[in-house]
């Protein structure tokens, strides 16, 4: 962070104090939010999520593949995530590095954790082939908090996708032209605050990142419960703004559950 | 005042020390509000007659101050300077305007005549802000070229023992040993004798203040080290 | 992930190894065990064995990456092949990339970073034995090796992962309980400020078992903290012990 980037945060901070942000956001408003499920026709589910002007794009595609040997009959679950350089100048080129790993797991644990896809129902022969899930997440347009933004748009594509069904007849597989739902079990969101000298904020935009202290991640799933956390940045947080935090995101989850797409019913 | 820690012991970072607006303090310290911190693994000493706390590391790099006398190896030579190694994440620079006191006109191959890749030089830093590498001079007398004796390397938190309050202590090893010392801040000591049985006592000497800085009564010991050392020498003659 | 069949508390409510829910497993800590390191430090926690080097501050390499106000921390955190019991490959795998970022992000609050404008701080992490806890452990040797290299730091880092067992909140899970329990919260904190520099969480808690979470781990980051300290004393006042005796 050079001298620019410390006269902005004196700025940021004198807006802070007056309870304002550079978009004219309070310090816990989220930015308007907009999914758009089925965008890619070749994927199995895709979303874009419009988060301001924070773009991200998610796509699920499904496979026929061979279960960890430690659950034989479960599915298998892959979260990719790639911060590639069309969304932002600080993105280089080249194979994932600590940021796009770091934004694949955490929206891998957050799903995972909650059990947001039933992969009790996704094995096919039991211990030797099951479905494995593939969502792939790509943001197009960096302007701050892409976990959040990533983590819509991944339920939402998983909330979107259509899967064959698959019949077993003597060890072999067929798949049958009528398509289902993923067995979704909950829906999960994930809310990011960031601190600023000792403000917390929610939502923060690509400017206020660069100046953030720290961040901080909850992902919640439909019982209210957290089902995954995540600190990031160089600074560090009192153990009371990690709990005022939660009870803001807890908070803030409302809206988003809002946002996303329903769960499928069971037909 | 409340005080928590003794004088002369161990800190470790963030050990806070004591509570008070009303002492000075120095060295590798720092203060929220009231409240004394140490920032190293070190050894405080609080004088409660001077009102004055210090933390000397026990550890360290070197980080230059300007004025430092420091002891350097030549690494490069470019087309009007050199680099020179101070033990130090930072390397340092000497000009070829800094070597000579009149102003003279060099040219690249002779710079590497004046001095070499692997040379060791007696320097003064004579000025380093955090923007640029540190500059170093050799112009001032007792600076230069050091063509012959032995080089110790001792971490540079340990230099202000082997000079002790006054000089006394390396005075002592220089009159003891019969020897030349010089010490750079930068953790380097150049140990010149004619005898250099007696360097390598002084060396051993140098050594044992090291492991021994952080106590008391040092000087003493020192002193019989070095008598034991020299009857050793006389016996074997 | 959960297993049929696997407890992970007996009748007496004893943990697979016989601990309580809030005791930590046998620990050790040494400082400065390697020579060519600027810092070093080994920990033993249960069996974790885990071995740190810090090198620096030096000169930032490549030097582009040199910041012009502070000093630049690399970490790697790397697991030997042979540290656990299905032999891992010595390539990093994406969990080791996302371990050495949060574990640099744990140990960077805590250093004066200010005071070694464009150098580098390497932390060298290598897990020898796995068991349960190694970022935590990792990090709470690294911040010894960082002392005991002489950096200037405004506290030491403590850590400790707090879990869920049978509904039961543990803590410093061990590999069983945190392959097949409910729930892994890893904790850092700077002792002398309670402040948070490594926070993560997976499975599922309750937004009270949070709370609860950082209540249980403060006594484990006590005793912790007090083994930090006397590792890096304990050269020293050796010395100063054997040079009192010799007068």
């Amino acid at each position: 962070m050079g001298v620019l980037s410390l006269l902005k945060k004196e700025v940021i901070l004198a807006g802070l104090k007056k309870g304002e942000r550079t978009d004219g956001r309070g310090l816990l408003e989220y930015r308007k939010v907009e999914i758009k499920t089925g965008y890619i026709g070749k994927a199995e589910g895709s979303a874009l999520v419009r988060l301001g002007d924070t773009k991200v794009i998610a796509g699920v595609k499904i496979d026929i593949g061979t279960p960890f040997p430690d659950t034989p009959d479960m599915g298998v679950q892959i979260v990719n995530a790639e911060l590639i350089p069309v969304a932002s100048a600080v993105f280089e080129p080249g194979p994932p590095g600590e940021e796009d790993i770091e934004l694949a797991r955490v929206i891998d644990r957050g799903l995972r954790s909650a059990e947001a896809v039933d992969m009790s129902q996704l094995a096919i022969i039991p211990g030797s082939r099951v479905w494995t899930i593939f969502i792939d997440i790509y943001p197009l347009d960096h302007d701050g908090n892409l976990i959040d933004a990533s983590g819509l748009a991944a339920m939402s594509a998983l909330l979107d996708t259509k899967m064959p069904v698959a019949e077993v007849v003597d060890e072999n597989i067929t798949l049958s032209e009528n398509k289902k739902p993923l067995p979704i079990k909950t829906r999960v969101v994930y809310v990011t605050l960031a601190k600023i000298g000792d403000y917390i904020i929610v939502d923060p935009t690509f400017e206020e990142e660069l100046v953030a202290d720290a961040r901080l991640t909850f992902a919640i799933n439909e019982d209210r419960n957290i089902c995954g956390i995540q600190k990031g940045g160089s600074g560090s947080f009192k153990v009371k703004e990690i709990l005022e935090a939660k009870k803001i995101a807890l908070e803030v989850a409302e809206g988003l559950f809002e946002k996303l797409p329903p769960k499928p019913t069971s037909e | 005042m409340p005080v928590y820690a003794k004088n002369r012991q161990i800190v470790v970072p963030g050990e806070l020390i004591a509570e008070t607006n009303r002492y000075e303090v120095e060295g590798k310290i720092y203060r929220k509000n009231k409240k004394i911190y140490s920032k190293v693994l070190g050894v405080v000493f609080i004088d409660e007659e001077k009102r004055n706390i210090r933390v000397l590391p026990l550890k360290g790099k070197y980080i230059p101050n300007e004025g430092d006398i420091v002891i350097g190896k030549v690494i490069e030579v470019g087309l009007t300077n050199w680099t020179v190694d101070i033990n130090s994440p930072y390397l340092a620079v000497l000009q070829v305007t800094e070597v000579f006191s009149k102003p003279t006109q060099i040219s690249r191959t002779e710079l590497s005549k004046i001095l070499d890749v692997g040379d060791i030089i007696i320097a003064k830093v004579i000025s380093f802000d955090y923007t640029r590498d540190p500059l170093l001079t050799i112009k001032e007398s007792r600076l230069g070229k050091v063509s012959r004796g032995i080089i110790v390397e001792i971490p540079p938190s340990k230099v202000p023992r082997i000079i002790g309050k006054k000089g006394s202590m390396v005075n002592m090893l220089k009159n003891m040993l019969d020897v030349e010392i010089v010490i750079g801040k930068n953790g380097r000591v150049v140990v010149i004798g004619k005898d250099p049985a007696k360097e390598e006592i002084a060396v051993l000497a140098i050594k044992k203040i090291e492991r021994e800085a952080h106590t008391s009564g040092l000087t003493d010991r020192v002193k019989a080290f070095i008598e034991e050392k020299l009857k050793e020498l006389g016996e074997k003659s | 992930m959960k297993k049929e069949g696997i407890r992970l508390f007996n009748d007496e409510g004893k943990r697979t190894d016989g601990r309580y829910p809030n005791e930590i497993r046998p620990v050790r800590i040494e400082a400065g065990v390697l020579k060519n390191a600027d810092g070093s430090a080994y920990i033993e926690l249960g069996n974790n064995k885990i071995l740190v080097a810090v090198y620096g501050p030096h000169e930032a390499v490549p030097k582009y990456i040199a910041e012009p106000d502070k000093a630049v921390i690399r970490c790697k955190y790397s697991m030997a092949p042979f540290s656990v019991s299905d032999r891992k490959s010595p390539q990093p795998s994406r969990r080791e990339i996302e371990l050495s970022k949060v574990i640099r992000e744990a140990l960077e609050p805590a250093i004066f970073l200010n005071e070694y404008p464009r150098t580098m701080i390497d932390v060298f992490i290598e897990v020898l034995e796995a068991d349960g806890g190694t970022r935590t452990a990792s990090i709470t040797a690294a911040s010894v090796a960082l002392a005991d290299a002489g950096i200037s730091m405004k506290d030491l880092v403590t850590a400790i992962a707090v879990g869920k067992a049978e509904g039961k909140l543990i803590v410093d899970l061990n590999g069983l309980e945190d392959q097949y329990g409910e729930g892994d919260m890893p904790i850092a904190i700077m002792p002398q400020y309670n402040e948070v520099t490594l926070f993560q969480a997976d499975g599922i808690f309750t937004p009270e078992e949070i709370e609860e979470a950082f209540r249980l781990a403060s006594e484990a980051i006590k005793k912790l903290y007090n083994e930090q300290k006397k590792a890096l004393k304990k050269k020293y006042e050796e010395v100063i012990k054997e040079v009192n005796q010799t007068e």
